[in-house]
């Protein structure tokens, strides 16, 4: 099963709809409550980053029986240094995207924490593409 | 412990989301960063902040949260309050400091 989501950077008002859809998605199919608590904490973060940082971005998810793929690529700025931006407490967001609580350097090392797989691709005045994978709890 | 007997014993206003009132309340999570909250929060908690804007309802809609109690007398930005009628979570809010309703709130859950 495979589902797309449009994002528009910038658009905070709407920050999280997809989020929202997949959870209530992955509810439908059973999903065990654990995976899809990590699976949403995971997909906000990402969204949010598009939103805080990109120009728009395409989310598509990719649910399996044993795993949800979901691939986050945007038109962006990009991302200079991987690692630096993966460090905790690194951040580059703008004062005012800070003054509403976002921007603390946790969104990445969130993301790393909840998912069992994730993969960074970016190109400077390009864009950053991000893949990231749960394997989920089948009982 | 329902989050209505909370409001009561702890004086604190419904803003919006009235309907969310009959949920049980596990604990509470006081932060102002939305990303704390998101990776550290678990359901059924109250989120303490002085956060107003809509952004805030979304996480505590993906996280399952009891309620969002703001701090200070702040009151929700319109956004925020049309969210919370939406999502049936309730926004509460109180006079005190979030240090001051913090400690109040843990007395009460533990």
């Amino acid at each position: 099963m495979q589902f797309e989501f449009e994002v528009t950077g910038g658009d905070f008002a709407n920050a999280g709809t997809a989020s929202s859809q997949v959870k209530k998605i992955l509810k439908q199919l059973n999903v065990s409550v654990s995976d899809i608590k990590r699976i949403v904490v995971a997909l906000y973060e990402a969204e949010v980053n598009i939103v805080a940082h990109a120009y728009s971005g395409v989310v598509t998810v990719e649910i399996e029986t044993t795993q949800v793929r979901i691939i986050l690529k945007d038109s962006g700025p990009g991302i200079p240094d991987i690692d630096l931006a993966m460090q905790q407490g690194y951040s580059t967001a703008s004062p005012e995207v800070r003054e509403m609580g976002f921007g603390a350097g946790m969104g990445l090392p969130n993301i790393k924490r909840n998912m069992d797989v994730l993969n960074i691709s970016s190109e400077v005045g390009i864009g950053t593409t991000v893949e990231m994978i749960a394997f989920l709890n089948v009982a | 412990m329902r989050l209505k007997d909370i409001v009561e014993q702890l004086h604190l206003t419904v803003v919006a989301g009235k309907e969310g009132l009959e949920k049980e309340v596990s604990d509470g999570y006081t932060s102002d960063l939305l990303s704390d909250v998101m990776g550290n929060a678990e359901s059924g908690m109250i989120w303490i902040t002085l956060q107003t804007h809509k952004n805030v309802m979304a996480i505590a809609s993906l996280k399952d949260l009891a309620a969002v109690l703001l701090v200070k007398g702040l009151q929700p930005e319109p956004a925020m309050a049309e969210q919370a009628e939406e999502e049936g979570i309730a926004i509460l809010s109180t006079e005190l400091s979030a240090f001051e309703i913090s400690g109040k709130l843990y007395q009460i859950l533990h």
